[in-house]
């Protein structure tokens, strides 16, 4: 790299689209984290000074762009935050990453890659990673309905097979991500490795699909970090008889022996707290609209007293 | 005939410093010890002997000329006190405030020998805050050196070593992962102990010396220790990123809902502010009982920051008894006028939780002192049938911290069996150009420590670098390998 070029870059949006409702997606630009970025990484945010650090996985990286990709759902205040006040053309405060270690693309030869809700972005660079491998990649991807798919076109230019799942069937076949799971499964007997990613719900009951078929499943864990760098052990999670941190350990891990119940326990810590800022945040949304509203009104009893 | 010395009294009393009140403090995050106003200082420079052979500088980590800083101070000439501090402390108003010094200067002071000792920290400081009051920076003429300095990590020892690079006229950057510089400083010592504007005031003295700081960047990960020196162009780098890794009970109940790390507590409530949530989107849920376990430097400032934010109960368990306890004498003496109840001789079997995954309390056993153990302290075995349940909707591990695992995940250091990096005696690592320092290379200590290893490194540096070091020639340490210290030793006389 050129001596004296800034390491960081000021992180600016350049780039974003909304998949939905709830999902969006932002090109960042960081031309360093572009080029270190491995498939399984992930950033931590902090979108304004006053905000918190959250830790998203690095949905899509480009070395030449020098950008990184992250595929965001609005479920929480800081993220229906950032939905609002990201747009291309603003920075972020904070970015710094790739965080985590990397996952092993092993050598298996057939490696099923399974996304559902906001693990559906974040399973596409390991996809790819495994396709530029040699491996063959089927995909199963689990999603609401139809006007809820995104990134159709990405994951089949490195899938060999695709299979959507929809809870009403609108597209692909009805039924959750595991139907999916077992489907592609059956057919292909010598898939001999599975990645899945998604909420712990959806994660465990794809560990639970794949156990009885002896496939070994990498999940990618997502507990309530801090500083995403081993310093404060918020992350922490049971693998087997271990305490690991996902920040540092992880976040991938053999999803047999994850502790699921207790992470979803542990993602509840501060639910009080969150509902507590939500809520606040939809009051000051609503105040806003009303300002808003009332500043249309009196700009409109203005004109108007201009025009008499 | 021995010249004639004027025999001087001396005051009796320390002069007592000014402190807020228990019960107000434990209400804010106002800082809690004062400091010396002039006449103060001035009077207890008084109580300095000026000893020919003091003791204050051995036990000083980085040698400090104290006695000469106390005289130049009683002579009103602050900023010559303040020359003579920085000639081997970068960080004064920081030391002052947070260096254990009844085991250190204060420790060995000849007055402590029949009177408390000499208040050399609080003199520290007081110059240290006039300083920063006044604005005073040691910016000597600097003469560029062609070389690229890399620092990791912006903690005490990462500073130390950016300011020697600086002051040698090297391009220095410090990169640091967190959003803000200072390490520990910043995350983990509350702002009633340390105040963020003495951090700012050192942070920006090293900005005028011509380092850059680069936050938001994880070394390692971002690029490697490696690519520093293969591909970014840094001649030399120098690791200091701190113990991390916090260290769990490993009991039943240590993943329940309200156990945390003091660390976890601590960034919340520091670096995160979180003790204006909701104004910033940071929570930090406290409990109404909190138990802290550990009575370090760490475990202090988790129980007081718990009271601070509204804490019914505080409780300290720890193992051993207030004697062995690590933490400044100070702060254990804070915490006790604030109303912290510390069951020492205590120790945690369980953390009790309740059906939704909530800690509601914990179970102890009472522990008596036996034999002494490897570290020479006796070590503290648990009384037969003496098991208890207490209350406690929170409970906070402070019982130190491990190696933090990313530059080994990502470099080919060398490190010792526990992670930390591996160095010789002038802090090189295994890498040619790359040195490391501070609590990566000791295990958690001290910030005057980690400082004092940062200028150590510095000055390896500038060997390999093949910079004139001044400092070197002030103390040679060795000759020959000879340590000049030594007993018969005697200058050989060449020709
Ligand atoms: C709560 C608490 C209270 C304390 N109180 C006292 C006290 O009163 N007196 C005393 O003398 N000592 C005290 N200590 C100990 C003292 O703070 C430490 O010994 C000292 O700060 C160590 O300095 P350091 O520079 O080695 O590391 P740190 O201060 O830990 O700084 C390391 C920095 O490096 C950064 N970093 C880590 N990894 C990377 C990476 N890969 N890339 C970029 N940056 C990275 C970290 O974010 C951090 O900012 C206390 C410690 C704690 C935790
Ligand atoms: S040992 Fe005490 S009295 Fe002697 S010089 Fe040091 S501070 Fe002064
Ligand atoms: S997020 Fe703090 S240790 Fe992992």
């Amino acid at each position: 790299m050129p001596v004296n070029e800034p390491t960081t870059s000021y992180f600016e949006i350049v780039k974003r689209e909304d998949y939905s409702d709830v999902t969006y997606m932002l090109e960042v630009s960081h031309p360093l984290m572009a080029r270190a970025a491995k498939p399984g990484q992930f950033v931590i945010v902090m979108s304004h000074e006053d905000g918190e650090r959250i830790p998203l996985t690095i949905a899509d990286f480009d070395a030449q762009k020098g950008t990184v990709t992250l595929v965001i759902q609005a479920v929480g205040k800081t993220t229906r935050e950032m939905q609002q006040t990201c747009q291309v053309g603003t920075r972020l405060y904070g970015l710094v990453g790739p965080m985590g270690i990397p996952s092993s693309l092993s050598h298996a030869t057939k490696v099923l890659c399974v996304g559902g809700g906001l693990g559906v972005a974040p399973v596409y660079p390991q996809a790819r990673g495994f396709k530029e491998l040699g491996a063959k990649v089927i995909g199963v991807l689990g999603f609401r309905n139809k006007d809820l798919v995104f990134w159709e076109d990405k994951f089949k230019s490195v899938c060999d097979e695709l299979i959507l799942c929809t809870d009403d069937g609108s597209v692909g076949i009805k039924g959750m991500v595991t139907d999916g799971i077992k489907l592609a499964l059956e057919r292909h007997p010598d898939i001999d490795e599975a990645v899945a990613i998604g909420p712990p719900v959806m994660m465990k009951a794809s560990a639970e699909t794949t156990r009885p078929f002896g496939v070994k499943t990498m999940v990618s864990l997502n507990p309530i970090m801090v500083d995403g760098t081993g310093m404060c052990g918020g992350c922490r999670v049971k693998v087997g008889e271990q305490v690991k941190f996902a920040c540092v350990d992880g976040p991938d891990f053999d999803g047999h022996l994850v502790d699921f119940d207790d992470l979803m326990v542990r993602l509840r810590r501060y639910k009080e707290e969150e509902n507590a800022a939500m809520k606040r945040f939809e009051e000051s949304c609503r105040m806003r609209d009303f300002m808003v509203t009332d500043a249309e009104v009196r700009e409109a009893i203005t004109t108007q007293m201009g025009e008499a | 005939m021995a010249k004639k010395r004027t025999v001087r009294t001396i005051p009796q009393e320390r002069t007592a410093v000014r402190e807020l009140d228990p019960v107000v403090r434990g209400t804010n995050f106002e800082e809690v010890n004062c400091g010396y106003n002039e006449k103060e200082a001035l009077l207890e420079s008084e109580r300095c002997l000026f000893c020919p052979d003091p003791k204050c500088i051995a036990g000083c980590p980085v040698n400090i000329n104290i006695p000469a800083f106390i005289e130049k101070l009683g002579q009103k000439d602050y900023r010559g006190a303040y020359d003579v501090i920085t000639a081997s402390n970068l960080l004064p108003s920081v030391c002052g405030r947070v260096c254990p010094q009844e085991n250190q200067c204060e420790g060995v002071c000849v007055v402590g020998e029949s009177l408390e000792p000499v208040a050399i920290g609080r003199l520290e400081r007081f110059i240290g805050d006039r300083a920063i009051a006044e604005g005073w920076v040691n910016i000597p003429a600097i003469e560029p050196a062609p070389y690229k300095v890399g620092i990791v990590g912006s903690g005490p020892a990462g500073m130390a070593c950016a300011a020697d690079m600086a002051k040698a006229g090297c391009d220095v950057t410090v990169f640091e992962a967190f959003h803000e510089p200072g390490g520990v400083l910043r995350y983990g010592i509350p702002e009633f102990r340390l105040p963020n504007s003495v951090i700012d005031a050192e942070i920006s003295n090293l900005k005028k010396l011509g380092v850059r700081f680069e936050c938001n960047t994880l070394v390692g990960r971002l690029f490697t220790i490696e690519q520093m020196i293969e591909e970014m162009g840094y001649q030399a780098v120098f690791i200091g990123t701190g113990a991390g890794y916090p260290s769990m009970l490993n009991i039943p109940g240590d993943s329940l809902n309200g156990v945390l790390s003091a660390n976890e507590l601590l960034t919340r409530c520091n670096l995160m502010r979180a003790r204006d949530f909701p104004k910033v989107d940071t929570p930090l849920p406290l409990g109404r009982k909190v138990a802290v376990v550990g009575a370090g430097n760490t475990a202090m400032d988790a129980l007081r920051v718990c009271l601070r934010l509204g804490a019914e109960k505080v409780y300290c368990i720890y193992r051993r008894t207030k004697a062995e306890a690590p933490a400044r004498a100070e702060e254990i003496h804070h915490a006790e006028q604030e109303g912290i109840e510390f069951h020492w001789l205590t120790n945690p079997v369980e953390v009790l939780g309740d059906d939704t995954g909530n800690v509601r309390g914990m179970r102890c056993v009472r522990m008596e002192l036996g034999e002494p153990d490897s570290s020479g302290r006796r070590r503290p075995v648990p009384i037969e049938d003496s098991e208890f349940d207490f209350e406690t909707d929170q409970v906070v591990y402070a019982i130190g911290t491990n190696a933090n695992p990313i530059i080994g995940q990502t470099s080919n250091l060398g490190l010792n069996k526990w992670g930390y990096i591996q160095c010789d005696d002038s802090l090189a690592t295994s890498l040619a150009g790359v040195f490391a320092g501070g609590d990566i290379v000791t295990g958690a200590a001290t910030v005057i420590e980690a400082m004092g290893a940062g200028r150590r490194a510095a000055r390896a540096m500038k060997s390999y670098l093949g910079l004139r070091d001044d400092d070197a020639l002030e103390s040679p340490g060795t000759l020959f390998g000879i340590d000049l210290r030594e007993h018969n030793y005697a200058r050989v006389r060449i020709a």
